[in-house]
This record gives structure tokens, C-alpha cells and sequence, in this order.
């Protein structure tokens, strides 16, 4: 389990966040909403242990992450970052084997158990046929999904994405969606990720953490915290939220830009 | 070509298939072969026959049918320089590869962090003060690991607020040029008639004059290194993905960089202290075992080290067999190697397979 606690973070000496509190359990998804350059990524890679933080501190099983080893931390969060092309044509079976590189002794390549879980990862996420295709070649969505199965083969308990949905075309984030709620229900994990979509979170989150300019910030589920008003706050459009009427099964809640979309 | 025949495409069909370990004992092969071929290569003749029976009569007592000439000429002239060709071009194909993954560009070439210039700025150095082969071999070796120490200290303390790798490259590019302008300095105060053309030779790289210490010498680190290259193997791999991306698999990669850069100075330097500066080797092997093998370091590392020694001693034998003057093995290397570059890169335009 990750704790935040009065976390400050930034680049270099520029502090972009302060204040911020929140935990994340298994089983929780946890959708991080905020304008470009409020500082998402910056949190996230000081909770990953890539940046360090300039206030406050990330807790990991209760130690802070300053204690824990890379390859200890890395059993334990899986980070998704963006699709991105390695400059050289790996295979998408190399790709997801090298989510074991944490359970590997020094020196050493994955073995046949490891190849396996790569696999199975790649089963998962229902992508098994591209295994022998060229990562580099695959579409954008093929790419992100390669990359969520190379941290389900990290085994962690914690998922950790950056805009998962990024650069996806509405069918692939849909689907990218559909596999990482099936994950958190059917493996335990806990996921955070980004989005700028509101709808994914209120639609997919068990809370949301939105940040808002001038660092304020809002926790809570989505329905509480993902409103007109903090729309209104944050991007100067109007929209409407409405529950959607369904007969049976859970409600559902989606925002909607209102008729007059953008401020005079 | 036997160049041509190591690439993929105009391999057989059937022969892609071949296991891992069936492809390198085939390079293995193919480079013992050449090596056995280069020995009956040279202006002094030796008929295949004595060839043969001196080389056997190592193993087994034969009553010498050669002259004694033949066997100084292949044991202690051709022999040493075969062996150093395979070494040499081994150390600089791995130390490339290595980098281009390490730096995940595809552009790199081993003396990006300076090793070049730090030798040679020694090698030069040595030369003026009058040391002798072993001195030069030293002094090389020395500045090699020098310049990249000081391009290291400067990436380390720079880097800590930005991208380690990009501050450490460029680094590289500024301790390089410094030591060539130092290396300008030797060769403006040498003396013209005797100290200059000595260093001009050196810059232009030769194995003309390697002998058997010499390269019992060289070959610890070089085998050493490249040992630890194909271990690091792996994480070579996992480095090609950042340096962020890398940490959040579990590696600590400020640790694993230095070793990955140790490892392959150590091996470059080495090669460079008796080889002079050869160039291109590190550059396009590495592209050309990716054509066979792909981009996984396991594979990669050992088949740029037999497919480079391979390379070099094919260059080397038409560098001393061409004309009746040796023509500079830096001089070979480049007139073959920029061409078949542009070749590679008119080939691998979706990328660097």
C-alpha cells in the first residue's frame, strides 16, 4: 500500500505541488485528473522514486521509497509510462520479458518460468498473437497494451500509468479501460493512473484525485470531486454532469459539454 | 565478400533458423578458417603444405620440410598480427554495440566518451619523449582511461539535475576535442623529420608491429571486458528502454552505466594501445550483427565480437596485401567502411534492424 503524505514535489529547485495527501490500496483505481503542466508527471515520478521530493513523504508498506531498492520497489509498483519506440526493433516478447528484470539474479537473462509469465501477461491482456512482432512496427495501442503487460509480468501489487489513453484512438481507449478495470478486479491490484478524459473517471474510478491550478487540490470519489464546478474552475468550459438512467446495474455518470460550451 | 556472406539477407534461408549457438560456432568457424587463410597470405610465400606442418608440428613432433624462415614468418610475424587483427576488431565491435545500446543510438561508436583521443594524446605524448612500444602501449592505455574518467566526473557532477546520459555524451564530445587539440600540440613541437611521421603513423593505426607480449598484454582487459559486456547482457537490453523506464524495472542505473562504461574503456583503450586508431569497426559491425541477430545484447554482444575480429583481419589482410606498400589499417577500415555505412543506412530506413 502507498501513502502520500503532505508531499511536495518539482524539478530541480521549481516546487509545482505541495500539500498533497492521499493513499492508494489493492483493488483501488485511483484516476489523477489536472490540466497540462499542473505537475502529474512530476508527481508521479517522485512517487516512483525517479524524482526526489521536496517535502513530505511517498510511503511504500508503511517504509518510505528512499529505503527501498530499485529492484525490491519494482516487485512492488509496476509503472506504465507513455508509448514511446526504443531506437532499436526489439520483439514484443523481449519487451514484456524485460518486466522480469526485477525477479532476476545479477548478470542473469530470463528463464523459461520467466518467458512464461511474459506470456501469460500477454494472454491476459488478450495480445498473445503479436508476441513475435516487432515493437517497433506495432500501432500506438498495440504499444500501450505491450506495456501493461510488461508490468503484469513485474508481478507487482501497485500500477502506477501515465495517461494510459494518450494518442489512443477511441476504440483502443476503450479497450486499454475495459483491461485495466478487469485487472483491478480480477488481480487485486491497485492502479493510479492519469488521464485528461473526466468521463474515465467517473465512469472507471473508485476515487479521483483532481488538481486544479494555483495547487489546490480535491480527493474523493469521482462523483464527488469531478464536477461542473471543478471543470468549470479548471478548464473555463461548461458542462453538464448526468446520471444516466439504466434499468439494472450500477449508475452510471457521465459529463457532457453544456450547450454553450466555453465562457464569454 | 566474406563481408557480404555474414549478412542475413544473403545467408540461406534454412541457415536463419539455425539455433543461437549454431550461428556463433558458424562464425567461429568462419573466422578460424579466415585466420588459417591469412597465415599463407603475404609477400613472403609459404605453400599451404608447410603451413600446415609448421602449425601442426606445435602439437605433434614433425620433422621440419620448410625452411626456417617460413616458420619465423608465419609464427612470429603473421601469427601475432592475425591474433591481434581478431582482438582488436572483437574489443572495438563490442565496446560499440555496448554503447550504442548503453546511449540507445544507433550512431554511437566507441570513442564517444573520449577513449579515442585520450590515447591517442598518450600514444603521442610517449612518442615525443622518446618511450619506447611498451611505453606507448602504457601511456595510451593510460590517457584512454584518463579522458574518460574526466568525461565520467563531468557527466556525473553536471547530470545530477538533468539527463545523465545527454550531459555525459556531450561530455565526451568536449574531453575528445580537448585531448585532439593536446594531440595538435605534441605534433607542433615534435620534430618533423623523426618524431612527427612517427606520430602521424601511430593516428593512422597499424597491427604491423604487435608481437606476441604485446598482445598477451592487451588481451586480459580486452577478454576481461568483453566478458562483462556479455554478462551485462540483459540489462543492456532493459538500459535501451531510458534511464527511468530502466530504474522503474528495478535496475539501479547509475551503478550499471559505470560498469557498462568501465567495462567497454577498458576494452577499447586496450585495443587502441596497439592498434593506433582504427575507425568505423565500432560503428558498423554492430549494425551488421543486428541484421543477423537482432537488437537482444545476449545475442548481440557475442556475435559482434566474432563477426568485428572477422572484419578487421580481412581488412587488415587486404591492408598488407593490397600494394607493395602497407597501406594504414584506419585508412582500410574507413575507405571500406563509409560506403557500406551509407549502404546500411539506405537498407535500414524503417529502423535499425
Amino acid at each position: 500500500m502507498l501513502e502520500i503524505r503532505d508531499l511536495s514535489c518539482g524539478y530541480g529547485r521549481r516546487t509545482v505541488l505541495s500539500g498533497i495527501s492521499f493513499s492508494l490500496a489493492a483493488g483501488e483505481l485511483l484516476c489523477l485528473l489536472g490540466p497540462n503542466g499542473v505537475g502529474k508527471t512530476t508527481l508521479f515520478k517522485t512517487l516512483l522514486g525517479l524524482l526526489p521530493a521536496h517535502g513530505g513523504e511517498v510511503r511504500l508498506d508503511g517504509q518510505p521509497i528512499g529505503r527501498w531498492s530499485r529492484r525490491r520497489f519494482a516487485r512492488r509498483v509496476g509503472y506504465v509510462p507513455q508509448a514511446h519506440t526504443p531506437p532499436f526493433p526489439f520483439k514484443v516478447r523481449q519487451v514484456v520479458a524485460m518486466g522480469r528484470t526485477a525477479h532476476l539474479a545479477a548478470f542473469a537473462a530470463p528463464g523459461r518460468a520467466d518467458l512464461d509469465i511474459a506470456e501469460a501477461a500477454l494472454e491476459t491482456l488478450g495480445i498473445a498473437a503479436l508476441a513475435e512482432a516487432t515493437y517497433t512496427e506495432i500501432s500506438g495501442g498495440e504499444r500501450q497494451l505491450v506495456l501493461i503487460a510488461r508490468a503484469l509480468a513485474q508481478q507487482p501489487r501497485l500500477l502506477v500509468m501515465d495517461e494510459p489513453t494518450a494518442n489512443l484512438d477511441y476504440g483502443n481507449q476503450l479497450r486499454v479501460m475495459a483491461h485495466v478495470r478487469r485487472i483491478v478486479g480480477t488481480q487485486g491490484l491497485g492502479v493510479i493512473l492519469t488521464t485528461h478524459d473526466p468521463n474515465q473517471a467517473l465512469l472507471h474510478a473508485t476515487r479521483a484525485l483532481v488538481l486544479e491550478r494555483d495547487r489546490r487540490y480535491g480527493l474523493g470519489t469521482p462523483a464527488e470531486v469531478v464536477d461542473d464546478g471543478y471543470l468549470r474552475r479548471t478548464y473555463g468550459v461548461e458542462t453538464e454532469i448526468i446520471d444516466l438512467a439504466r434499468p439494472c446495474g450500477t449508475p452510471r455518470r457521465i459529463c457532457v459539454p453544456a450547450e454553450i460550451g466555453v465562457r464569454p | 565478400m566474406l563481408t557480404r556472406l555474414l549478412v542475413l539477407r544473403c545467408v540461406p534461408a534454412p541457415l536463419r533458423t539455425w539455433t543461437l549457438s549454431a550461428r556463433l560456432a558458424g562464425l567461429a568457424l568462419l573466422v578460424l578458417l579466415l585466420a588459417l587463410g591469412s597465415l599463407a597470405i603475404g609477400r613472403y610465400p609459404v605453400p599451404l603444405a608447410s603451413l600446415l606442418g609448421i602449425l601442426t608440428s606445435h602439437l605433434i613432433p614433425l620433422a621440419p620440410h620448410w625452411t626456417p624462415e617460413a616458420e619465423t614468418v608465419v609464427t612470429q610475424i603473421r601469427l601475432p598480427r592475425i591474433l591481434a587483427a581478431i582482438l582488436v576488431g572483437a574489443a572495438l565491435a563490442v565496446s560499440g554495440s555496448a554503447y550504442q545500446g548503453l546511449f540507445r543510438n544507433p550512431m554511437v561508436s566507441p570513442g564517444i566518451l573520449g577513449v579515442s583521443a585520450g590515447a591517442s594524446l598518450g600514444a603521442a605524448l610517449a612518442i615525443l619523449l622518446g618511450l619506447g612500444m611498451l611505453g606507448i602501449q602504457a601511456l595510451a592505455f593510460g590517457f584512454g582511461l584518463l579522458a574518460v574518467a574526466m568525461t565520467w566526473a563531468i557527466g556525473a557532477s553536471l547530470g545530477k539535475r538533468g539527463d545523465p546520459v545527454l550531459v555525459t555524451v556531450l561530455a565526451g564530445i568536449i574531453i575528445g576535442t580537448l585531448f585532439t587539440a593536446f594531440v595538435s600540440l605534441v605534433k607542433f613541437v615534435a620534430d618533423p623529420y623523426n618524431t612527427l611521421p612517427t606520430i602521424t603513423f601511430w593516428l593512422m593505426g597499424s597491427l604491423a608491429s604487435v608481437d606476441m607480449p604485446d598482445l598477451a598484454l592487451a588481451a586480459l582487459p580486452i577478454l576481461g571486458g568483453m566478458a562483462l559486456l556479455n554478462a551485462l547482457g540483459w540489462t543492456l537490453n532493459v538500459l535501451c528502454f531510458g534511464d527511468e523506464e530502466a530504474r522503474a524495472l528495478g535496475l539501479e542505473t547509475g551503478r550499471l552505466r559505470l560498469l557498462v562504461i568501465l567495462a567497454a574503456t577498458l576494452v577499447t583503450a586496450a585495443a587502441v594501445a596497439i592498434s593506433g586508431i582504427i575507425g568505423l569497426v565500432g560503428l558498423i559491425v554492430p549494425h551488421l550483427a543486428r541484421m543477423l541477430v537482432g537488437p537482444d545484447h545476449k545475442r548481440l554482444i557475442p556475435v559482434s565480437a566474432l563477426m568485428g575480429g572477422g572484419f578487421l583481419l580481412l581488412v587488415d589482410d587486404l591492408a598488407r596485401s593490397l600494394f607493395e606498400v602497407e597501406i594504414p589499417l584506419g585508412i582500410v577500415t574507413s575507405v571500406i567502411g563509409a560506403p557500406f555505412f551509407l549502404l546500411l543506412l539506405k537498407r535500414s530506413q524503417r529502423g535499425w534492424s
